[in-house]
């Protein structure tokens, strides 16, 4: 870290503002010095060749060399080694990203051409800026109503594509306060390079109080459940188990048996694909007789009653920020999210995360698993 | 073409008239041909292999949309099809046998029949398609006036606009009326997808199978003009494994496409 | 200077009576060719003047991003310059480059055939690529494309409002032109060998047009089909890639690269070829191990197919998916590494000269150097999710495209020079060249490392008002122009050689191969009478040891 001080405040070197960002450039500089000592090695070679056997006569033939076994293997299986070293150290640092800590806050993003359209879970909203508490663990959820995007933001060294009709989602953990970079980094259209937009990272005091000068509409889950009774979806999906519907309740985060006898998590693309496709996966027990709300609903509003159905599994605990067992990547397609590795790999089975979610979304003093990785 | 003229002069006055100037002998060129054929299949295998790959995935994604649609291809016709395919590939064969034993008269009968064969094929397709059309199972917008419909229900309204506002125009009824038996257009969506891999792909193997026909017409008249004996026979050879590739393209498509449904993944209607 | 008057000790060089110039002057003569040669100058011709108009839009971008906010050109407008840049560059320049010129000209002289293996089909693939060609010109003077030349679903398939399908319709056909070329160069290269010409007896050159075709081969319809769907769902809105209608859009991503990352090699490859022979005849030494080098073409080829999705690293795909594109990915580097410590080594007590070509070749690996090395940048994951799609990742194909690629392509140009036009080129103003080319390349594409690294996304129009991003934009465009000036330059001195320049004898370089047996420029059927080779490839040897004679050595 202190050799890395220096290249810190160096004109043409980014900013480093999240907890992934020094092992980022780690990365960057290992691969940089391993790159420069072999072409260097490779030209001073040549250059040494060059001068040394060019040619003095016209007619000058040198004797030939045959190959050498050897060398070859030696130049083979070094560089191979040295590659591999590079492979690990990509796949840690991007396990880093990919897998959000246990606790994270919540915020949603719908990208649009060509706007960032940001939602708090208390309830603020913005566009193309983003404001987040400093050392504090964000997840972004995202999604497009349009075309491909992108979400970078350099200075924090993460990006997620942001594809229509599903869920994507990446983390960071904002290290400094100040004003960094938002792009959209897949192209988009005309106004590609327009859709750009400002993280502002700020003390967790200066948060709050930023919070609360907007937020005229309630939290996210209030305007979910406004959504939920505006749709009438609580004719079915009635909490005292009568309705035609299962019980929401405490439904998040859990592992759903379905007809055709899967087990799935119910994560924010199960959530939204049952919305949209209700009959892709039906949960065992229940008729297919859900209709489809495409169409009626907006991907805004679709965040919000997920968050809604969230909260819902929350009561106990007085918390809405459930968001633990999700796959780190929704990768799936909406019509899919089987039970992947990756999901089975995360640690705890799925039903005993409800009762951690005590821990509150903006606890800044909360361990993250990044923190005692490295140094 | 002064080229050709000087080039011919390149090989002895006892080489076969068909030897082109560039290689040394017959043997050589038959080499080349074949092998250029079966690059050329394996370039076509490549092709049809992103269509299966979308296939695969799409089944996958809509297994039972896909097993409904499925069902509602003529499996009759489609069958009476492969036969008549499998077919014109023995006579194929017999042509590309009677080409290296040397009787003229029977490769132009086999391959006038492979020809009547593939020309039925064509027509049984034709009527599929056009029994497609009738049904308004055409995806797409490819006549404006029949848009795709599914099922008895009639959604997907025929005002429905194509295009970027497809997700919010693609408002079922369904919320309103209650409907409890097959409220979902995304259902119909689905099937749609299922007519347009249909069509993508057997589409592109009736085309293949048109340029088959042109490729049976040149080699008939050269057939028919004596051009082939048991020394050159290769453009013969060289059409059969052609003509055996669509039919096993074929081999594939049919139980894919027809008989998918069969088995009753997810029921369907 | 070595020119072709010391080679010859002064004999006088006459050009050949007979050759495949000389043979017919008509217009016709020339546009209903089966002669590889002549098909070779027609593709010549063809993608030069692609490769100016794609630098053309180049000078635009470059220009545009001069200052930070899009004040040259409307957003729209340079979002179709970029995109016109990539179109025409790739498919119609990069991608026919060296396989179709100097690939054509000698895949059947080097083996010592007579011609390829099919040649009306090899005329063929001219005019398709020039009927493609007409559509992607069609899409240009029309109103231009602005989808990227990656072509993205859904903003291509629906939400772009410009000439998507004619550019597709474009991309399609010149697909067919490039399978036909593999097709055409596999066949010969099993099937035409001289008696003698063992694989192992082949020119690397040969080798890496080998493993070219088979990419050309087996790629390319995956891309027509691709290509095929994106134009189906834009004409009947039908959802294969659009997500509104139950497509997935990363599938287009999965298809277009499975084509698109072999293509980089089939663009690359040719090239590799090209300098092991430049390395080879330039320092008169048999390439350090052959075998390796030969293979290692073959296992680019074959591994390049394992690894597209690096390209798709922050697409959402599975994480799992992309740990396994990610450690695939370094097994392409190995052989690539492999190359450059053979040629590094073939240089080894050798007799180097200085000619232009090597000039070119010494330019090829100082930026194969770096635009591999950044390749390993971002085959790490979690690197490449800071550069994906940023100046850093558009550095560095540039480096493996243009600074690899095109300088192997002129440096094979200006070695063959002699074989296709019977002339000598100005060493002088070669040299010249090629230097203010090495100089302007570095200055245009080195400052997009850095500001790649700094978030600079690509496709951006604007960026924001940072003096710092402005002065490494502007050192970008001010190599640019340095670089055109560079490329300008043969555009000039090559055309007027072959009116003034020297006539160049059978074998200028003293170099090995089959190519150089025959006169300058050869006769139509390649060979006076079929060469029947008896020795291994780049057989260098010292006079007193010379066991064979053989017309590789100047006699004297």
């Amino acid at each position: 870290m202190n050799s890395l001080s220096l290249i810190r405040n160096f004109p043409l070197f980014p900013d480093q503002a999240s907890t992934v960002a020094d092992k980022v450039d780690g990365l960057f500089f290992f691969i940089t010095a391993v790159s420069v000592f072999f072409s260097v090695l490779v030209v001073a070679f040549i250059f040494y060749f060059f001068i040394k056997y060019r040619r003095r006569s016209p007619d000058e033939v040198p004797r030939p060399i045959e190959g050498s076994n050897k060398l070859e293997i030696t130049w083979t299986v070094i560089p191979f080694g040295i590659a591999m070293l590079m492979f690990v150290g990509g796949a840690y640092v991007y396990f880093t990203m990919a897998r959000p800590p246990r606790d994270t806050m919540d915020i949603y993003v719908v990208g649009k051409q060509w706007m960032w359209k940001i939602q708090h879970p208390e309830g603020n909203r913005e566009i193309n800026e983003l404001h987040v508490p400093v050392n504090t663990s964000i997840r972004l959820t995202m999604t497009t109503e349009d075309v491909l995007h992108s979400f970078y933001i350099p200075d924090f060294r993460i990006k997620q594509d942001v594809v229509p009709g599903r869920y994507t989602t990446m983390w960071f953990k904002a290290t400094k306060p100040g004003k960094y970079h938002i792009f959209c980094a897949e192209y988009c259209g005309t106004n590609h390079s327009g859709m750009i937009g400002t993280v502002y990272v700020m003390e967790p005091s200066e948060y709050e109080a930023w919070l609360s000068g907007g937020a005229a509409e309630g939290s996210l889950a209030s305007q979910g459940q406004k959504v939920f009774q505006d749709l009438a979806c609580n004719t079915c999906h009635r909490s005292d188990a009568q309705g035609r519907g299962p019980v929401l309740d405490g439904i998040f985060g859990k592992s759903v048996q379905l007809q055709n006898g899967q087990t799935l998590v119910a994560d924010e693309s199960y959530l939204r694909e049952s919305i949209l496709n209700p009959n892709a996966k039906t949960v065992a027990g229940f008729q297919p007789i859900m209709p489809t709300f495409q169409g009626q609903v907006s991907e805004e509003q679709l965040l919000q009653l997920i968050a809604y159905i969230k909260s819902l599994g929350a009561q106990g605990g007085q918390q809405q920020q459930g968001s633990i067992n999700t796959p780190a990547q929704s990768n799936a397609r909406p019509t899919s999210v089987p039970t992947t590795a990756s999901q089975a790999n995360r640690g705890g089975a799925p039903n005993s995360n409800t009762t951690s979610t005590g821990a509150g979304a903006n606890q800044t003093g909360t361990p993250a698993r990044q923190g005692n990785r490295q140094q | 073409m002064a080229e050709a003229v000087h080039t011919t002069t390149g090989h002895p006055a006892s080489a076969h008239a068909a030897l082109q100037h560039h290689f040394e002998n017959m043997e050589q060129q038959r080499e080349a041909g074949t092998l250029g054929m079966w690059i050329f299949l394996v370039t076509e295998i490549m092709f049809f292999g992103g269509m299966f790959m979308a296939y695969i995935l799409y089944r996958a994604y809509n297994a039972d949309a896909f097993a409904a649609a499925s069902n509602a291809l003529n499996v009759k016709m489609g069958f009476a099809n492969t036969i008549v395919l499998i077919c014109s590939s023995l006579t194929m064969a017999l042509a590309v046998y009677y080409s290296q034993v040397g009787k003229r008269m029977m490769i132009v009968v086999m391959l006038i029949l492979t020809m009547i064969l593939g020309t039925a094929f064509l027509v049984v397709k034709a009527f599929e398609y056009y029994d497609k059309y009738e049904k308004n199972e055409i995806p797409g917008r490819l006549f404006p006036s029949r848009p795709f419909k599914w099922g008895e229900s009639g959604h997907g309204s025929p005002a429905q606009e194509p295009g970027r506002d497809a997700t919010t125009e693609r408002n079922p009824q369904a919320v309103q009326t209650g409907q409890e038996q097959k409220p979902d257009p995304n259902f119909a969506s689905r099937v749609e997808m299922f007519f347009f891999i249909y069509f993508a792909m057997t589409g592109l193997h009736a085309l293949h199978m048109v340029i088959g026909l042109g490729m049976l017409i040149v080699l008939t008249i050269m057939a028919w003009k004596g051009r082939f004996s048991p020394e050159y026979h290769s453009p013969v050879e060289l059409g059969g494994l052609y003509w055996h590739f669509v039919d096993i393209v074929w081999i594939f498509l049919f139980p894919l496409l027809y008989l998918l449904g069969a088995h009753g993944v997810g029921g369907g209607h | 200077m070595i020119d072709a008057a010391r080679i010859d000790d002064g004999v006088a060089v006459v050009p050949p009576k007979d050759n495949y110039i000389n043979r017919a002057y008509s217009i016709k003569s020339w546009l209903l060719t089966k002669d590889h040669k002549r098909i070779a100058i027609l593709y010549l011709i063809t993608i030069t003047f692609f490769f100016f108009l794609g630098g053309a839009f180049a000078v635009m971008i470059r220009l545009e991003l001069l200052t930070p906010h899009s004040d040259l050109v409307q957003p729209e407008t340079y979002n179709k310059f970029f995109t016109m840049h990539g179109v025409v560059m790739v498919f119609l320049f990069l991608i026919p480059s060296v396989p179709a010129t100097l690939g054509n000209f000698l895949v059947p002289i080097m083996i010592g055939a007579k011609d390829l293996a099919f040649p009306k089909i090899n005329l063929l693939s001219w005019y398709i690529l020039v009927v493609g060609a007409a559509f992607i010109l069609y899409a240009v003077v029309a109103g231009g494309v602005d989808t990227g030349w990656t072509f993205y679903t859904p903003y291509s398939s629906t939400y772009s409002n410009s000439y998507v399908m004619a550019a597709a319709i474009g991309v399609f056909i010149t697909g067919f032109s490039s399978i036909l070329t593999g097709l055409n160069f596999i066949v010969t290269i099993h099937t035409m060998r001289a008696p003698g010409m063992t694989w192992y007896r082949l020119p690397l050159f040969i080798w890496s047009h080998y493993a070219t075709s088979l990419i050309m081969v087996l790629g390319t319809p995956v891309i027509a089909v691709t290509i095929l769907l994106v134009g189906l769902e834009r004409v009947f809105r039908v959802g294969i890639f659009d997500p509104a209608i139950g497509g997935d859009p990363i599938l287009f991503q999965h298809l277009f690269w499975f084509y698109s990352h072999p293509a980089v090699y089939i663009m690359l490859l040719p090239g590799m070829g090209v300098i092991s022979e430049l390395i080879a005849a330039f320092s008169r030494k048999n390439i350090f191990g052959y075998k390796f080098v030969a293979f290692a073409s073959l296992g680019i080829a074959i591994y390049g197919f394992l690894v597209w999705g690096h390209h798709m690293f922050t697409s959402g795909q599975s994480i799992y998916g992309s740990l396994i594109f990610s450690f695939l990915s370094y097994f392409v580097a190995i052989p690539s590494a492999i190359k450059v410590f053979n040629w590094t080594a073939t240089l080894y007590r050798g007799s180097i000269s200085y000619d232009t070509p090597m000039l070119y070749a010494l330019g090829f690996i100082g930026f194969f150097l770096i635009g591999g090395t950044t390749g390993l940048f971002l085959a790490a994951i979690g690197l490449d999710i800071h550069v994906h799609d940023t100046y850093f990742v558009v550095a560095h194909f540039h480096y493996v495209m243009v600074g690899g690629t095109v300088m192997a392509y002129l440096g094979g140009l200006h070695y063959w020079w002699p074989k296709l036009t019977g002339r000598m080129y100005p060493e002088g103003w070669a040299r010249l060249s090629a230097l203010i080319i090495f100089v302007g390349f570095n200055l245009t594409f080195f400052p997009q490392f850095i500001l790649g690294y700094m978030g600079m996304p690509r496709r951006y129009a604007a960026y924001p008002d940072d003096p710092i991003w402005q002065m490494l934009n502007v050192f970008s465009t001010a190599g640019a122009s340095i670089l055109g000036a560079g490329y300008l330059l043969p555009m000039i001195y090559l055309p007027w050689s072959m009116r003034y320049g020297k006539y160049a004898p059978a074998n200028p370089w003293g170099a090995t191969g089959l190519e150089w047996q025959t006169s300058s420029p050869p006769p139509t059927e390649n060979f006076e009478e079929t060469p029947i080779v008896t020795w291994e490839p780049y057989e260098y040897r010292p006079r007193e040891e010379k066991v064979v004679v053989n017309k590789i050595l100047p006699t004297d």
